[in-house]
């Protein structure tokens, strides 16, 4: 078998589609030099389009714990919520490094394929654990709301935790970037697609709150211990924008108090 | 007062405690509740001075009896006092907790009329969030010293982790700034809280559904810089807390002026955060490397060198150990060199079981061969190809600027607050060990 052939994947994006492709490889005896989902740019090398057939995915999906171990399984489906640009390609090829070399692929730590999607998954884990503790929400009327906008796709990792989080609540996590939406009511959760989310102006109680939180976080720095650099580097800037205590017009006592204090 | 009074009031007496990390339970939370505790600690914002923010640090009240010389709300002390009622403190948790601002709550006090009333405060306003809100979230509260021990017990069945701070690392600076406490005071609720720990954790194993007490254990913190105790001191005492104790961590907490006082460092002088600094990256020796404390100071070596980490330190004492071998040593020995932690040795480990490895193919694993690249060999080679020796390893572990410092001062002599520290703090604090 040649090591490239002068053909192009195209597919729908999806995961079922993605292993779909690794399928027709397969059975084609075909390696294609890449793997795109739309036909933009022009190229000089023919593209074949691969429809997604579900019957063909199952199989393939079926044989990858069976071939390359479990934890190869989950993490080519972390690899597929990954922001890198060329990660379908690169899934494509860790998964026939993995049908060579079996469970083993996962300590080829040097190889390259391998280590550029450790490293986005790596990326993809950290953004997840982060959000853990950035997102915000805001109470609409007893429906919890908060916006983020990540690099990677991330709904799925934080389903779970939030979940358990807060069984009793209605929430909805709205994602900007991927245009996704996690939308818990109790007890049953859903990852849709949504083109943007509006949101109500807030209430006084949701001002109060936001002011509190604000005031605690303004509070709690020790001033002789500043150390800004080191915030950002913990927290970097791009997080900031969906994040209560760095919102501007919220850093007000509800008006009634400010007017009883002027009054005093 | 109003609420915002109070929040700013309370929340400025609790800020200079340190222990805001919510790790150490892993829990769901039960049914028709709110709440969870994840394993790993959830940051959920970082202050303007770079410190983690996972829980609502507050305390219950900033009155006080007592007069700790070192402690803001000591009773002499001419400031603003105010009081949460418990619902308060309750609802303003749960209000926070809902919108994901925080972990959970991180509940100490003043000492308001005696230490058992305060206890009984603390005590109802967290009987509010577990019963009335069903609240499974974080929840650290300091032990009271002196309250009963019947109390003590209630709070730590309602508490994930228990904290009695040991304040000072020494019984005669005890004696000195704080004339109310003791050594016994601290030390007896701290027995107190490991043995129920004990005692419930063998009740939850043979009855499944038996309450936990602490669940998440027992950590103290104490304040470094403030009296005399050198690192060799304060470093024993942390292995033995570790070892008699049982404690999950043991925090230190750089002293910041806050009464002028002839005993104390007076206003002004700015909080050690390179020896504060040090000692953390000790602590984190005697936790996760296998070190013990006489390894890494003794008799003679009182003080950690404040240029150089501990481990680094270590490392170039003990020459004849290195280089390792990354493609041999064991998972023990690849610990100890310097810039390489648990997760590089670990992928080290997995990664030559199908490779043997070389220089290219450690920085591939993301291992830091900044320092590291001193101490090993691969396929028999080091990366310098220079012989070691002690000076010249010191030197390119050190910044031009450290260097200067060194030649200016005589580096035996050097004590923290001479010169201009404040670059090597920051080299220190930003560059990851
Ligand atoms: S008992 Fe606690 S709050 Fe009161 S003065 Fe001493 S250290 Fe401060």
């Amino acid at each position: 078998m040649p090591d490239r052939e002068n053909i192009i994947y195209q597919f729908d994006g999806s995961f079922d589609g993605l292993m779909c492709c690794v399928f027709e490889s397969y059975d084609k005896k075909e390696f294609p030099s890449d793997i795109i989902t739309d036909n933009a740019q022009c190229s000089f090398v023919p593209v074949k389009y691969i429809e997604t057939d579900t019957y063909k995915s199952e199989r393939v999906i079926r044989s990858i714990p069976k071939r390359m171990g479990h934890n190869a399984f989950e993490f080519i489906r972390n690899a597929y919520l990954t922001c890198h640009p060329e990660k379908y390609y690169f899934i494509f090829r860790f998964m026939q490094l993995g049908y060579k070399h079996g469970e083993r692929i996962m300590g080829m730590l040097a190889d390259e394929v391998v280590n550029t999607l450790f490293k986005a998954v790596k990326a993809l884990n950290n953004e997840t654990h982060l959000l853990k503790g950035f997102i915000r929400f805001s109470d609409y009327d007893g429906v919890l709301a908060a916006v983020i906008e990540p690099k990677n796709i991330v709904l799925p990792k934080l389903a779970h935790h939030f979940c358990e989080r807060f069984p009793e609540e209605n929430f909805i996590i709205y994602d900007k970037t991927n245009k996704m939406a996690l939308v818990y009511k109790p007890y049953n959760a859903e990852i849709i697609y949504m083109d943007d989310l509006i949101l109500p102006d807030a209430d006084d109680k949701e001002k109060t709150i936001r002011g509190l939180w604000k005031l605690f976080y303004d509070t709690i720095e020790i001033k002789s211990r500043h150390n800004s650099k080191c915030r950002q580097s913990h927290m970097p800037k791009r997080y900031w924008k969906h994040m209560t205590e760095f919102s501007e017009i919220e850093n007000k006592r509800p008006l009634i108090e400010e007017i009883k204090r002027i009054g005093e | 007062m109003d609420l915002f009074d109070k929040l700013q009031i309370l929340t400025g007496a609790a800020k200079y405690d340190v222990a805001c990390t919510s790790s150490g339970v892993d829990k769901k939370s039960s049914q028709g509740g709110i709440g969870s505790a994840a394993a790993c600690g959830i940051c959920h914002s970082f202050s303007a001075d770079g410190r983690c923010i996972s829980l609502l640090k507050v305390l219950m009240t900033n009155i006080c009896i007592y007069d700790c010389k070192y402690c803001v709300n000591r009773r002499t002390n001419d400031i603003k006092r105010a009081a949460f009622t418990p619902r308060e403190l309750a609802e303003l948790t749960i209000s926070f907790y809902r919108r994901n601002y925080i972990e959970g709550l991180f509940l100490s006090s003043g000492v308001i009329k005696n230490p058992d009333y305060t206890c009984e405060l603390m005590i109802e306003a967290l009987s509010i969030l577990r019963s009335q809100y069903n609240f499974s979230g974080y929840i650290h509260a300091k032990a009271i010293p002196g309250a009963d021990n019947a109390l003590l017990t209630r709070l730590g069945l309602l508490a994930d982790r228990m904290s009695v701070n040991i304040e000072l690392p020494s019984q005669e600076s005890l004696q000195l700034l704080a004339p109310d406490k003791s050594k016994h005071s601290i030390l007896s609720p701290m027995r107190h809280i490991q043995n129920k720990i004990t005692e419930k954790t063998s009740d939850v194993i043979r009855y499944k559904h038996a309450p936990k007490f602490a669940p998440a254990g027992q950590s103290t913190q104490m304040i470094i810089g403030a009296t005399a105790e050198t690192d060799y001191q304060i470093l024993n005492l942390t292995e033995s807390l570790y070892k008699k104790y049982n404690l999950k961590r043991v925090f230190f907490s750089a002293y910041v002026p806050v009464s002028e006082s002839s005993l104390l460092p007076s206003i002004g002088s700015k909080p050690n955060l390179l020896r504060e600094h040090r000692l953390y990256q000790a602590d984190w020796m005697l936790r996760y490397y296998g070190f013990s404390a006489l390894e890494i100071l003794d008799e003679k070596h009182q003080s950690l060198n404040p240029y150089i980490d501990p481990k680094c330190n270590w490392a170039l004492n003990h020459l004849e150990l290195f280089p390792v071998d990354v493609n041999k040593a064991d998972y023990e020995s690849l610990l100890r060199v310097p810039g390489i932690g648990p997760t590089s040795a670990k992928r080290i480990i997995t990664a030559r079981r199908t490779t043997r490895l070389s220089f290219d193919d450690l920085k591939k694993l993301g291992v830091v061969l900044k320092r590291a690249e001193y101490f090993i060999t691969y396929r028999g080679k080091t990366t310098l190809g220079v012989k070691i020796s002690q000076d010249s390893i010191l030197r390119s572990l050190m910044s031009d600027k450290e260097l200067s410092l060194l030649s200016l001062n005589g580096y035996k002599q050097l004590s923290f607050f001479d010169g201009d520290i404040e670059g090597v703090v920051k080299k220190c604090l930003t560059g990851k060990t």
